[in-house]
């Protein structure tokens, strides 16, 4: 205990980065229409309210789509970008890998309108498939980030061992490489699939007529009566995304620790 | 049989691999992010036809029209504004939060710590945004039953719902996770025995953390405020939800000219200016920490 105001400070900060996903379930299962304090009873009401809604199903179905293709894709992309520049060195790296990862800096609207200019200028008819084009161009660079470590902590002579022992680069990269990064490539899916669900912008802006959940629940909550139904969506939602992140911490450790590396700590 | 062992050795040759292994992540990045980009640099300097799409014919009204009508340059100043604002107040509130858990979490911990900052920004952004404006900092929010309840103030307050404030504030959630995280990695690298040298110099706690500590991270309080400085100046959502249409930012004005007056050209003159302004920013910020930097050697 050297410096007890620092935790009691971060403590704080933590309060304040976790209320609103506190407060969120609490009026989710509050019977009242008030989104307010003192509260009601509980009750369950609003998620039986919420599942009256046909529209609700349309756009679960199509956020369920646009979020496994694209995490699918983009990790694809990101084992190539993350072998290749962990592994090889070659001229123009730095700028190919700036102009991968520049969409986790670039503003979403920013991203959203260039695609959106294109696709007007060629004719391409907006849908679910131009905003996976999308969210994959965000997802990867998430998904580069996570698998550069994994990459990274491989050992080379496994590789080399392999190649002695008259294995070709591809049953290696099968047999020796991909089960060490397994678990990296599995963290990297389910980070890209909460992004991919969450997303907002790219969905509304490039989405048409296809409106995804996140679309849905921003046009709900210009009705107040919809409010409360959207809470206990959104605690769905929310505790979806907490599972999936902690089996992905989960995976992401145990891939540290397969390939005996030093745990840095966090996603980025 | 040469020009087989050459071709071979060229396909063998690391450069090759790389390229090879890159090029698949590398074209869908310039298809479908560098190609655009293009476009809408060369949309800004075309004219916006009487329908949706743009009149080849090249001028520079639209960048005339950004650079001098007020409300293009209030919209641009606040955002601006803002993100000043939410920079500083995000980057100093998480230096604390990063020091803690670099320096007095013990190493095994430090990454469940990390995991428990991260956890609260993958989560919907459109629902934690809403959660701000319509529980904590509404008419009957949290903050304003609470400031009623211990009796400071008789009546809820108006001003903390609606306006920027309440933008810099749901901002500066958001972005948490940007600015500690490179912090956390800068403190991270800091050889802990500069700092017992420090101390058996006689310095004090206090002094050795600004002239060893501070310095030493200002790699990633730089990180930090660039990581949350740009993507803050375009977002969307926060100035959508909690400004109710009244308090602009630039990314909302674009989404006006592009999607509902179907001025592309004009709406790509006002993507490419805040970029261009904010690039100039960054480079005149990095410029400066240079020189300042330099100078504390």
């Amino acid at each position: 205990m050297k410096f007890p105001v620092l935790r009691v400070y971060t403590v704080i900060y933590l309060i304040f980065l976790y209320a609103p996903i506190v407060l969120l379930p609490v009026f989710a299962f509050n019977s009242s229409k008030v989104i307010a304090f003192p509260l009601e009873s509980f009750s369950t009401r609003w998620f039986a309210e919420m599942l009256t809604d046909d529209l609700l199903f349309r756009a679960a179905k199509a956020t369920l789509i646009i979020a496994v293709s694209s995490s699918i894709l983009a990790t694809c992309l990101g084992v190539l970008a993350a072998r290749a520049s962990t592994r090889f060195r070659f001229p123009g790296k730095g700028g190919v890998m700036g102009l991968i990862m520049l969409p986790m800096i670039l503003p979403d609207i920013i991203v959203a309108m260039s695609l959106l200019v294109v696709l007007l200028a060629i004719g391409i008819n907006l849908s679910l498939l131009t905003v996976i084009l999308g969210h994959v161009l965000i997802c990867t660079p998430f998904s580069v980030a996570i698998l550069t470590s994994a990459f990274q902590s491989l050992d080379n002579s496994l590789e080399e061992a392999a190649y002695d022992l008259g294995e070709t680069p591809l049953s290696t990269f099968r047999l020796v490489i991909l089960p060490l990064v397994m678990p990296g490539i599995v963290s990297s899916l389910l980070i890209c699939f909460t992004i991919s669900i969450d997303e907002y912008v790219i969905a509304s802006f490039l989405g048409g007529n296809q409106t995804v959940l996140s679309v849905y629940i921003f046009g709900q909550f210009r009705f107040p009566a919809k409010v409360p139904a959207m809470l206990a969506l959104g605690t769905i939602l929310v505790a979806l995304s907490i599972a999936l992140l902690t089996i992905a911490e989960y995976f992401r450790r145990r891939g540290i620790a397969k390939t005996g590396a030093k745990d840095t700590g966090g996603f980025l | 049989m040469a020009a087989y062992s050459l071709f071979d050795r060229v396909r063998r040759s690391e450069a090759a691999s790389g390229v090879a292994l890159i090029s698949p992540t590398a074209l869908y990045a310039i298809l479908l992010l560098a190609a655009p980009l293009a476009t809408v640099l060369i949309y800004s300097v075309m004219t916006d036809g009487p329908s949706v799409g743009v009149v080849w014919q090249l001028n520079f009204d639209n960048y005339a029209k950004v650079w001098t009508e007020p409300i293009y340059r209030a919209v641009m100043l606040r955002s601006l504004l803002v993100s000043f604002a939410v920079t500083a107040v995000t980057v100093i509130l998480a230096y604390p939060v990063a020091y803690f858990v670099s320096f007095n979490v013990p190493a095994s911990k430090k990454s469940l710590w990390l995991f428990l900052i991260t956890i609260p920004f993958w989560t919907s952004y459109v629902i934690r945004v809403f959660i701000w404006k319509g529980i904590i900092l509404g008419y009957n929010g949290v903050i304003n039953q609470v400031l009623m309840g211990i009796g400071l103030t008789s009546e809820p307050l108006q001003a903390i719902n609606y306006n920027v404030g309440a933008i810099i504030i749901t901002l500066a959630h958001a972005y948490a996770p940007f600015a500690i995280l490179p912090i956390f990695v800068s403190l991270e690298k800091i050889d802990r025995s500069l700092l017992e040298a420090g101390l058996d110099l006689g310095e004090n706690r206090f002094l050795t953390f600004l002239r060893v500590t501070l310095p030493l991270s200002m790699a990633g309080v730089i990180a930090a405020v660039m990581i949350v400085f740009i993507p803050t100046v375009g977002d969307y959502v926060t100035p959508t939800l909690i400004g109710g249409g009244k308090v602009n930012m630039i990314a909302n004005q674009i989404q006006v000219e592009m999607l509902k007056q179907h001025r592309m050209a004009l709406g790509s003159a006002i993507a490419v200016s805040a970029m261009l302004i904010v690039c100039v920013i960054c480079l005149v910020f990095l410029f400066l920490n240079r020189r300042f930097l330099g100078a504390q050697k």
